[in-house]
């Protein structure tokens, strides 16, 4: 009896500490989610009112690859993510090489990377609007002085449109993998780089068979939330191009804002959204298994 | 012969040539780091310049002719003026880090440090979902908040915030590899778990909860998807929507208005990164490192 009391009291203060959070997360996360599922498969104009929700089985789900604006955000999008991950994978892992032990005053240009990370993305891409201005924005300017006679029109133009939004976002992400990468690096013993040298390695041999293998957790882990935050690339797509000139630019969470907050059609916008995450999802799980082939886990 | 070499090595450090070659190595470096920055400082200058000068070229990186009015401008005389979005967001930002701190730290103390039915369940339920994009939970929350009657009010930003689970993660990672001899000689004290949990734990986990703090500072200053959703009267708008309003209205003819907003947008952000830059740092690795 006494046992049985004891167990009862841990159980109920152990549930009162979640509970603040867990209530939170019950309404507001997992509800909700199992409630947008519902909807993805309804027809539903937020402006007619609940009476008038409809269930339409699969319909969403197969309408969105006769939707021109999915197919080319899907599109859009994978270029997107391709391009930005893996050049920012790389040069960041370059310069992050270079800062971890060739430079003074690792920490002041480290922050100078880091700084267009944690700067919101509406002013990011009011500077940028403003640069990649076509006829008179400062890059143009500078692109013409050095005789480019007729620089790209950026982002009035659908084939630079999708690029200057890339650069931009390379920019933008580039400390923050810069940050990770030598948090990485500093978990690389040092004896193996003294070991590599007695082995008498070059550069190149140290980059590719102690670096790179030492690091691939590092490269994993950016690489999985990278691919995963690309595919949610909003803010600057939304500011800066609606998508446009031309469907150049949509990608698939604008589109879906578009859908479910402009058009108003909850139940397409609910089913994307889900496309979205099963996406991810699977993604991620062949990521997971793949890694076991490159990722060294000491 | 190994030790030779070793020493050899550190040797070969302090040598004129590797200090020249890593001097020259940092200045490259710097040079870079400026032009990672070139964007903020055309921004910094444009914002006390006039119009005319905007786009001159080539650029005037220090203006010519100063003007301090766009400032004032911007602060004082738009409708509703900057400060009104400032507010706003000091507001939604302080509510927020407060309570994501306590309520993450609760859970996070819960998961790692007390046993209870169906403990590991809950938590596998909330790591499952961390990797749900914002996108799902959009229409849901949408209709969620109209239902609740906080649609276009502070709440539907505040709310969300004050439940997150990452926070909820980081916390209990760190807990984790708090000793568990403290809690039980508290215990045997005669401390009940409220008490060990606040006057033990919690100081000694300061540096996660500043971390989770700053991590959360930011996220909530720049939050631009929330207030897009939730909030449609201008009154409420926190600074980063303020801002797409500022470039709605004066795009392509009042470019420094929109470049002051910027930095004042801009300037809470890099000050608390550069107070608690270690902090932050530390909180965006710690799930990295573990894999």
């Amino acid at each position: 009896m006494i046992i049985q009391n004891k167990e009862l009291k841990k159980n109920i203060t152990g549930y009162l500490f979640i509970a603040p959070n867990l209530i939170g997360f019950m309404v507001l996360t997992f509800i909700p989610v199992l409630f947008s599922l519902v909807v993805s498969f309804t027809e539903w104009n937020l402006f007619t009112g609940t009476e008038n929700i409809r269930f339409v089985g699969l319909k969403n789900y197969l309408y969105m690859f006769s939707d021109v604006w999915f197919i080319d955000s899907l599109k859009n999008n994978l270029m997107y993510t391709v391009v930005t991950i893996s050049l920012a994978l790389s040069i960041s892992l370059f310069i992050a090489i270079i800062l971890n032990d060739k430079v003074y005053g690792r920490n002041i240009i480290r922050a100078m990377f880091f700084m267009p990370y944690i700067s919101n993305i509406v002013a990011i891409s009011a500077i940028w609007l403003a640069l990649y201005n076509p006829n008179y924005g400062p890059l143009n300017q500078f692109l013409m002085s050095i005789g480019i006679d007729n620089p790209p029109q950026w982002l009035a133009s659908s084939k630079w449109a999708l690029p200057a939004i890339m650069i931009m976002s390379i920019w933008g992400g580039l400390g923050y993998n810069v940050v990770v990468y030598l948090a990485g690096l500093k978990g690389i013993p040092k004896e193996l780089y003294e070991a590599a040298d007695i082995d008498g390695a070059n550069s190149w041999h140290k980059l590719r068979h102690v670096t790179i293998p030492m690091l691939s957790p590092t490269i994993f882990f950016l690489l999985i939330t990278g691919i995963i935050s690309s595919f949610q690339v909003f803010g600057q797509i939304n500011i800066m191009t609606q998508g446009g000139p031309a469907r150049a630019t949509t990608v698939i969470a604008y589109y879906i804002y578009l859908s479910g907050f402009r058009y108003y059609k909850m139940g397409y916008a609910a089913a994307m959204a889900w496309f979205l995450f099963i996406g991810i999802f699977i993604v991620t799980l062949i990521q997971w298994r793949g890694q076991k082939k490159w990722v060294n886990y000491i | 012969m190994i030790k030779n070499d070793v020493y050899r090595n550190k040797f070969l450090n302090r040598h004129p040539k590797k200090i020249i070659s890593k001097s020259i190595v940092t200045i490259i470096m710097f040079i870079a780091g400026i032009m990672m920055l070139l964007p903020f400082i055309w921004m910094l200058s444009t914002s006390f310049k006039i119009q005319a000068d905007v786009y001159k070229f080539p650029i005037e990186w220090i203006p010519k002719r100063w003007n301090f009015n766009n400032y004032k401008e911007v602060w004082l005389n738009q409708n509703p003026p900057f400060y009104v979005y400032y507010l706003n967001s000091i507001k939604i930002t302080i509510i927020c880090v407060v309570g994501e701190l306590l309520t993450s730290s609760l859970a996070g103390y819960g998961f790692a440090r007390l046993d209870f039915k169906g403990r590991d369940k809950i938590f596998l339920l909330y790591l499952g979902t961390m990797m749900i994009p914002f996108q799902v939970l959009m229409v849901p929350r949408f209709m969620l908040f109209r239902w609740l009657g906080i649609y276009n009010t502070h709440w539907a930003l505040i709310l969300p915030g004050l439940f997150t689970t990452l926070g909820v993660f980081l916390l209990r990672q760190f807990f984790m590899t708090i000793p568990f001899e403290l809690s039980e000689s508290a215990k045997i004290d005669g401390a009940s778990e409220l008490r060990t949990y606040w006057q033990i734990i919690l100081p000694l986990a300061k540096p996660a909860l500043a971390s989770l703090a700053i991590l959360s500072f930011v996220w909530r200053w720049n939050d631009y998807e929330g207030p897009l959703i939730f909030l449609t009267n201008r009154k409420l708008y926190t600074i980063p929507l303020g801002l797409t309003n500022f470039i709605d209205e004066m795009g392509g003819q009042q470019d420094t208005l929109i470049m002051a907003a910027s930095v004042s947008a801009l300037l809470p952000i890099l000050i608390v990164f550069f107070i608690g830059q270690n902090y932050f740092i530390e909180g965006i690795t710690a799930g990295s490192i573990k894999g």
